[in-house]
């Protein structure tokens, strides 16, 4: 009896760490939820129940243990992680690895930082937004304006995030500094429509994911955290638009 | 060959994307081209004087049924294809031009271009929503015929 409480402790908490991993890197809750219960079902807990939103995950036994929360504060977009912890997960519901497995694994995929150095993110930033520069009509002319406002502007949002936490703060800061450069650009004759620039180097920062996970939340019922998440996708929204209306009332 | 720039650069401009939200590095090239076909629509349908607000529906319908298709071949969540694959509809320009519109004491203006930003944005969620649906009903289909061929079979 001692024996399977302790098993059901372990189980609880790689069920946990699982559903924490996820909504940290940006899953959808329904998902969580539905990864979380399958790997339950597959331990034979065929009575757990599992409440999960955005800031933080319940689950709970039934009527023999105790129910667990665990609190989320951050939440970053991760991908890599999302697919790692669903290979894990329907290796374990098939019966490939074990509970031990699973769990050491979970925990070496939660220390990791499975991200590209800054210096090839940053890269990657500069030429999307030169290339969506292309894509909305603009000039040859400005793809070198539009390449490094939003390199810098990714870059400072990286730092920014960095230095205080303030998510807002970050986005705010960062499109300034893609209005700036924009402005100083068009100003000293290097780039000819500012409109465009300015455009194509923020979509770096627009808050793609969290759009798209509000609203496939909203369809399967989760109204709680598809408004959190709506709530937070608005904010970042307000962030840019509030910086680049300081740069135009110039 | 205007047709031909617009490929190359929306699927860098995607994979780029694609390199800032971590993808798995394996299926960073097919997050390319899920964007390159969202956008081929968008593009083609514009430039034949559709209206944005369909156009944008069009794209990110087939923009879902892509990363549908790719999230059962690769067996991953279907999030990792889709969320690189809309931001280039992500109606970035109208918002900015209700944004500056405001800012110059314009304020109709401003509003009738917010609220087409708000319209684009509802008609890529209805894509989304609509093609997953859609692709749910075809495989159901598929499952019950091949589970009724195999009765006969049977018997």
């Amino acid at each position: 009896m001692i024996l399977q409480e302790a098993d059901n402790e372990l189980t609880i908490d790689c069920l946990l760490l699982a559903g924490r991993i996820m909504i940290e890197s940006g899953a959808e809750t329904y998902r969580v939820e539905d990864t979380m219960l399958r790997m339950a079902q597959s331990q034979n807990m065929l009575d757990a129940q599992c409440y999960a939103t955005p800031t933080g995950i319940i689950f709970s036994l039934g009527k023999t243990q105790p129910t667990r929360i665990t609190s989320i504060s951050s939440r970053v977009t991760d991908l890599q992680k999302i697919a790692l912890v669903n290979s894990v997960s329907r290796r374990l519901t098939s019966h490939i690895i074990t509970l031990d497995e699973a769990h050491d694994e979970l925990k070496s995929i939660q220390k990791t930082n499975y991200f590209l150095p800054i210096y090839m993110q940053v890269l990657s930033a500069a030429l999307a937004s030169g290339c969506f520069l292309i894509m909305f009509k603009g000039g040859w002319s400005d793809f070198p304006a539009a390449f490094i406002a939003g390199g810098l502007g990714f870059l400072v949002l990286v730092w920014m995030n960095y230095l205080t936490k303030v998510k807002f703060f970050s986005e705010f800061t960062a499109s300034l500094i893609i209005g700036l450069i924009a402005f100083f650009a068009v100003k000293s004759g290097y780039g000819a429509e500012i409109d465009k620039i300015i455009i194509s180097s923020v979509m770096p920062l627009v808050p793609g994911i969290l759009i798209t996970n509000a609203v496939r939340d909203l369809m399967a019922g989760h109204f709680m955290s598809g408004m959190a998440k709506g709530a937070e996708a608005f904010l970042t929204a307000f962030a840019i638009g509030a910086a680049i209306a300081v740069i135009l009332s110039f | 060959m205007d047709i031909i720039v617009q490929l190359i650069v929306s699927f860098f401009a995607t994979a780029g994307i694609a390199v800032i939200f971590n993808v798995p590095r394996k299926t960073l090239f097919h997050c390319g081209f899920v964007g390159v076909v969202g956008w081929l629509i968008y593009y083609v349908l514009t430039e034949y004087g559709m209206d944005v607000v369909n156009a944008s529906f069009f794209g990110s319908f087939v923009v879902a049924i892509v990363a549908h298709l790719y999230a059962r071949r690769f067996k991953m969540p279907m999030i990792i294809f889709i969320v690189a694959g809309i931001i280039p509809l992500v109606p970035g320009g109208m918002a900015y031009n209700a944004m500056r519109n405001v800012v110059e004491d314009d304020y109709l203006q401003g509003l009738q271009y917010g609220l087409k930003a708000f319209l684009i944005t509802g008609a890529i969620v209805m894509g989304l929503v609509f093609a997953e649906v859609f692709m749910q009903l075809i495989f159901r289909g598929i499952y019950t015929s091949k589970m009724k061929i195999r009765k006969v079979y049977k018997r």
